[in-house]
């Protein structure tokens, strides 16, 4: 026994792994959990992926799902019982706290659970923690958190991705089984790619938003973040589906994700758009995705260039929209039914004092942003315009998706880069997700998947990005599975060699 | 190719957002910047396109209005700053 590999620690299981050793009694829901407050214990205060935890009560739900389990309760009802599973600070979670990465909230308490919490809670899962994130999802680095930066677990000098950087940082250290983030331009998908981890956003409507604290409601999706693309699909199993709470969420029938996932790609066609490809992309991320599209091209899939003409205005067209709907949604934290006051002599004053004290700059400046591109003289040339531009940038994938089943992208233009590399110029650090966005102002799946690492030091993942149409995830899952399958990328764990011994 | 000078102290009250003088010359900075690169959307020919608001439109999403349980009035004023006799507590606002 254990002559071949080494042994593979409880914290490192994947949820299928996992849920199997659950239903055989192999190990306890208290025992996986444990597995995660240790590790977390030992690696936390370096990455700061964790902003909350209670391990009294983590471990005490594990308790019930354990006395479900004795009491004959199954994996077949209950596909996530007994699996530790954490979500980014902007989901809510009934009688936990959220906070948003912010100040403003204070000590502010969920009075009810998200659609995807409640889904999650039925399906079995031990919902634990508030995982960092850049302040209202608006960043690409999680270096903008009222709560401190969170590192990245392959090099603690640089930024895990964002804004979903803790829900990575967790599932990349194994402090969870998986972790849920949302994604309005990439913040799943990025930071997944910068930690060697699996992530999926979902088609728009696919998944209800209810619960989530709105960023850009045109464009916000929740999405999971795994170890493994099977992991991905059976948290989408759960978390899909229409919500009449959720007035955009699509009424359209979830298929059973993980039974696509044959490994079997031949005969499907996968485009490679010619504008995504040029100027800015690093070498080693260019080098890595061609020989991922070569494996696939070995696989059986059959590679077309095609293109999509209005991609070079995708940021400037997400910079106007996401600010001007911000600017909008975050008029609620104003000091009245939440957020901590800061009294002023009149109303306007209390509003604007509560809002100056307990905003970060990055949300200022958002806010700032897009309350200009809506205010009088400027709509048109603007707002209007870009959801114009919109228009054309989908046309274009409604007709690539006319000739292929799926397109591939690198998910980040580089490898992850330096806390404070790209702190002091917003505009750089907009310019990252050039490759993630026109997924969220086209309403398409996209995944991110690992593809390779960096020359050996530091060696840093890389990630892939494939795209599919809107509602299009079982064959997105399919060619991500397969890929996976037949690569070594998503089996290496970070080194961790910074943590402390238990 | 010059934008507009944002006069940021001018949206920040429209956006009800106290700013230190240090924040407004640093944000007028950064987003004229940041609107100098989002002029090239001008280059772009927009004639006869329809704007797009939503990636899946769906349209006259109602239910039917009926009474159903919702937050109680302690679990809606739990996270408020401040409140008295089941209500939120506010300043002045009519003389």
């Amino acid at each position: 026994m254990g002559l071949m590999a080494p042994k593979t620690m409880l914290h490192e299981l994947t949820i299928s792994e996992l849920t199997g050793k659950l239903a055989r009694r192999e190990v306890s829901a208290r025992q996986a959990m444990q597995a995660c407050l240790d590790q977390i214990s030992r690696t936390n205060p370096a990455l700061n992926a964790f902003i909350r935890l209670d391990p009294n009560r983590a471990l005490a739900d594990a308790d019930l799902a354990d006395q479900a389990i004795a009491q004959g309760k199954t994996h077949a009802e209950f596909p996530l019982l007994g699996v530790p599973i954490a979500t980014k600070d902007v989901i809510a979670v009934k009688d936990q706290p959220l906070n948003c990465g912010s100040k403003i909230l204070g000590d502010f308490i969920s009075p009810y659970d998200a659609t995807v919490s409640r889904k999650l809670k039925e399906a079995g899962a031990v919902i634990f923690g508030r995982l960092n994130m850049d302040e209202f999802a608006m960043g690409s680095s999680t270096e903008n958190s009222a709560f401190g930066v969170t590192r990245n677990p392959w090099d603690i000098s640089r930024i895990p991705g964002g804004s979903s950087g803790g829900s990575a940082a967790a599932v990349a250290a194994n402090l969870c089984y998986g972790a849920l983030g949302s994604d309005t331009g990439g913040s799943v998908r990025q930071p997944a790619a910068f930690c060697g981890c699996v992530g999926l956003k979902p088609s728009y409507g696919r998944v209800s938003r209810y619960g989530l604290v709105a960023y850009a409601s045109s464009l916000d999706q929740i999405g999971p973040i795994t170890k493994t693309v099977g992991d991905a699909a059976l948290l989408l199993e759960t978390l899909a589906g229409h919500d009449p709470l959720d007035s955009t969420s699509v009424p359209q029938p979830v298929p059973r994700f993980t039974g696509e996932l044959t490994g079997d790609i031949r005969g499907l066609r996968i485009g490679l758009p010619r504008e995504y490809m040029v100027g800015g992309l690093d070498p080693e991320v260019k080098a890595s995705v061609d020989a991922s599209i070569r494996h696939l091209s070995s696989l059986g899939a059959e590679v077309v260039e095609i293109s999509l003409p209005h991609t070079e205005h995708a940021i400037a067209t997400y910079y106007i929209i996401a600010t001007a709907e911000a600017s909008a949604n975050l008029a609620r934290f104003d000091g009245i039914r939440y957020c901590k006051r800061a009294e002023g002599a009149d109303v306007i004053d209390l509003y604007s004092r509560t809002r100056g004290s307990g905003f970060g700059e990055e949300v200022k400046r958002r806010i700032i942003l897009g309350t200009y591109v809506l205010s009088s003289g400027y709509y048109d040339a603007y707002y209007l315009r870009a959801q114009k531009v919109r228009t054309l940038i989908r046309s274009d994938f409604v007709k690539a998706f006319e000739s292929v089943d799926a397109i591939i992208t690198p998910t980040s233009p580089t490898p992850p880069f330096k806390i404070g590399e790209k702190a002091s110029d917003p505009l750089q650090m907009y310019l990252m997700d050039i490759f993630t966005i026109s997924a969220n102002l086209a309403g398409n799946c996209a995944i991110s998947i690992p593809c390779g690492f960096t020359s050996p030091s530091p060696r840093l993942p890389l990630g892939m990005q494939i795209l599919g149409p809107s509602f299009g995830e079982s064959t997105l899952l399919r060619i991500a599975h397969a890929f996976e399958q037949s690569t070594p990328w998503h089996r290496e764990h970070p080194p961790l060699d910074f943590a402390t011994k238990s | 190719m010059s934008v507009e000078h944002i006069d940021v102290k001018y949206v920040a009250h429209l956006a009800r957002l106290s700013l230190t003088a240090d924040e407004e010359s640093r944000f007028g900075n950064q987003l004229q910047d940041i609107l100098q690169y989002i002029e090239k959307l001008k280059q772009v020919d927009v004639t006869g396109v329809e704007p797009t608001a939503h990636a899946f439109p769906l349209v006259n999403v109602t239910r039917k209005d009926e009474v159903r349980p919702g937050l109680t009035n302690d679990e809606a004023l739990r996270n408020a700053p401040s409140k008295a006799n089941g209500l939120f507590m506010v300043p002045k606002i009519v003389e």
